[in-house]
């Protein structure tokens, strides 16, 4: 609790810093909020953690004059897991779980992540069928990680039936999950060298399911909301960015993309043989909540486009390299070759090793930028682990994005800017 | 006269006060919209349109405490956390049920570190555990049952 050191200077109305209840000084708590909220003219008020429309566990300390935002102080932390640091004392392989647990609504991004650098830093190739299945899932995991974000914001905003659309829509990707990996959200489906394993063949009949019934669905949602007079009116012109302001903060994905910045990973630097496909990048030129908005909902029909594609044209041949110091042998093979069951052996209790080093790789989130650094030191675990989170940078504008703006706004702009609390906090 | 012949021959049931309090409580049970983790994702697809929990009677989550009587602790719990938990379960009124969704809630599950609490037990009474990480909607639905279940089976004095 706060030690309060200065009598307040005003009548009874004035701040105390008790009613704040932050684990900060009065001088800390001057550095946050206007001089006038010490004299009692705004009036600070506090959002969450346990608020529907914050998307989880985010404390908002919101400086307020009448309804308008004076500031608007995020207070992060309340889900932090210690993620990074339980993955250090992790062979490579038991890491993936914990990745699952990041961004718990585009799981499969993550695997990516964290795999693909261990494949850079081990140096593995991943065979042709397996990056082609990866893309293809990765653009269900946009949409699955859209889907919520729509529903949520929608929501939030005051449109329930939204919601209950994109759920529904949503149980139809949770279903490939279900085929591919056996779990609905946490699939740790891929790994160093490929994939867990080949998928199933239901998996094609539910992938075309999604891309015959999808381009209908999206059309029911635009018509609930893109020209939707209620809808621009909370949504247009609300928390704007400006281009150089959204790059120094260091947004990605979306948001960025909504301030007319043209920066997406997968054409900037492709990676699982994205440069194989043809797709474009949305972008928007406000920057506000219906912009970022927009360039989500397109974002929609480009996943279709490349997973239309990568369905076209997916190669037959093995998902798991035949690197036998990384993939482990089949297990038919263990039964009658000594040396796989040495391999299967080494591999399940020892893991691989990574050689020492130091690199970075990066993915096209649904949400932004998903980096991992991994720091290897020869043996089979990382050294040091650290997810660049793409919520944990779109959160940081949200004062500059909020100022000025009604209390009911900020509603609007949590939403927009898509945070996953895992993800800010890990 | 009047009701009796709107009504027909409907026979008398008869009952004990506490069978017909606890019936009342498993029919209107009102959740408390709380949500932490990957779990309250799974939560949220409990209740949206292919599970729909307001088949029993609990599609009404509150995100107030004063008008829950139903904590789903659906996630992990952070040390930081753990007193907003503490003081939300301290504002619902009685009688109040807690279940712990998932295996973060239940026992720590995969976080076994020094950020997360180890079980929700520590800091709140759990009537219910879900195992999963997270449950599927079909457990969490199985876990709820078997909630009502204990609750029918409660004594009034309990909670006097």
């Amino acid at each position: 609790m706060l030690t309060q050191t200065e009598a307040p200077t005003l009548g009874e109305n004035t701040v105390r810093v008790e009613d704040v209840q932050l684990d900060i000084t009065l001088d800390q708590l001057k550095k946050l909020v206007s001089p006038r909220a010490l004299t009692g003219e705004t009036m600070l008020m506090n959002m969450g953690p346990q608020h529907p429309s914050t998307h989880g566990v985010l404390r908002l300390l919101l400086e307020l004059d009448g309804e308008t935002i004076v500031n608007c102080i995020p207070d992060i932390g309340y889900l932090h897991t210690g993620i990074e640091k339980t993955a250090e004392g992790k062979t490579y392989l038991k890491a993936i779980p914990l990745t699952d647990r990041t961004d718990y609504l585009a799981p499969m991004s993550n695997n990516l992540a964290f795999c693909g650098t261990v494949e850079k830093l081990v140096g593995i190739e991943v065979p042709l069928r397996a990056q082609y299945l990866r893309v293809i899932l990765m653009e269900l995991t946009r949409m699955n990680s859209h889907l919520v974000w729509l529903g949520t914001h929608a929501l939030d905003i005051g449109a329930m039936s939204v919601f209950l659309y994109c759920m529904r829509e949503r149980e139809m990707i949770l279903d490939i999950y279900e085929a591919v990996s056996g779990a609905r959200m946490m699939s740790s489906y891929i790994r160093p060298g490929g994939l867990w394993r080949d998928v199933p063949n239901v998996f094609f009949d539910l992938v075309q399911r999604v891309l015959d019934v999808f381009p209908r669905r999206l059309l029911e949602y635009e018509k609930l909301l893109t020209h939707n007079p209620m809808w621009k009116e909370r949504t247009v012109g609300i928390g704007k960015i400006s281009a150089q302001d959204a790059i120094a903060w260091g947004m990605t994905g979306p948001c960025l993309r909504g301030s007319g910045v043209n920066y997406d990973v997968r054409k900037a630097y492709p990676y699982s043989s994205y440069d194989h496909f043809e797709f474009s990048v949305p972008v928007g030129s406000n920057g506000d909540v219906y912009d970022r908005y927009l360039c989500r909902m397109e974002e929609f029909n480009q996943s279709l486009k490349i997973i239309r594609q990568a369905l076209k044209n997916l190669p037959a041949g093995p998902v798991m390299t035949d690197d036998r110091k990384v993939a482990p042998p089949p297990k038919h093979e263990i039964a009658y070759s000594m040396e796989s069951l040495i391999h299967h052996f080494k591999l399940w209790t020892e893991g691989f090793k990574a050689p020492e080093g130091e690199v970075y790789f990066a993915v096209e989130s649904g949400k932004g930028e998903y980096g991992v650094l991994l720091s290897g030191d020869g043996t089979s675990k990382p050294r040091r682990v650290h997810f660049r989170a793409p919520s944990f940078h779109n959160l940081q504008p949200l004062n500059e994005l909020a100022r000025g703006h009604m209390l009911a706004d900020i509603v609007a702009i949590i939403g927009s800017i898509d945070i996953v609390l895992g993800d800010v906090d890990r | 006269m009047g009701l009796e012949q709107k009504l027909g021959d409907m026979g008398i049931v008869t009952t004990s006060l506490e069978k017909a309090v606890g019936w009342a409580r498993t029919r209107s049970m009102w959740p408390l919209l709380f949500g932490l983790a990957c779990c309250a994702i799974e939560m949220m697809s409990t209740q949206a349109s292919r599970y729909d929990l307001s088949r029993f009677g609990m599609e009404l989550m509150r995100a107030s405490p004063r008008q829950s009587d139903l904590m789903i602790v659906a996630g992990r719990v952070s040390r930081k956390m753990a007193p907003v938990l503490r003081n939300l379960y301290d504002q619902m009124p009685d009688p109040k049920w807690v279940i712990a969704m998932g295996d973060c809630a239940s026992c720590g599950g995969v976080f076994n570190n020094y950020a997360i609490v180890q079980g929700v037990d520590e800091i709140v009474p759990v009537d219910v555990y879900v195992a999963g990480c997270p449950p599927r909607p079909e457990t969490l639905i199985d876990g709820i049952i078997k909630l009502h279940e204990k609750v029918r089976a409660e004594p009034l004095k309990k909670w006097a």
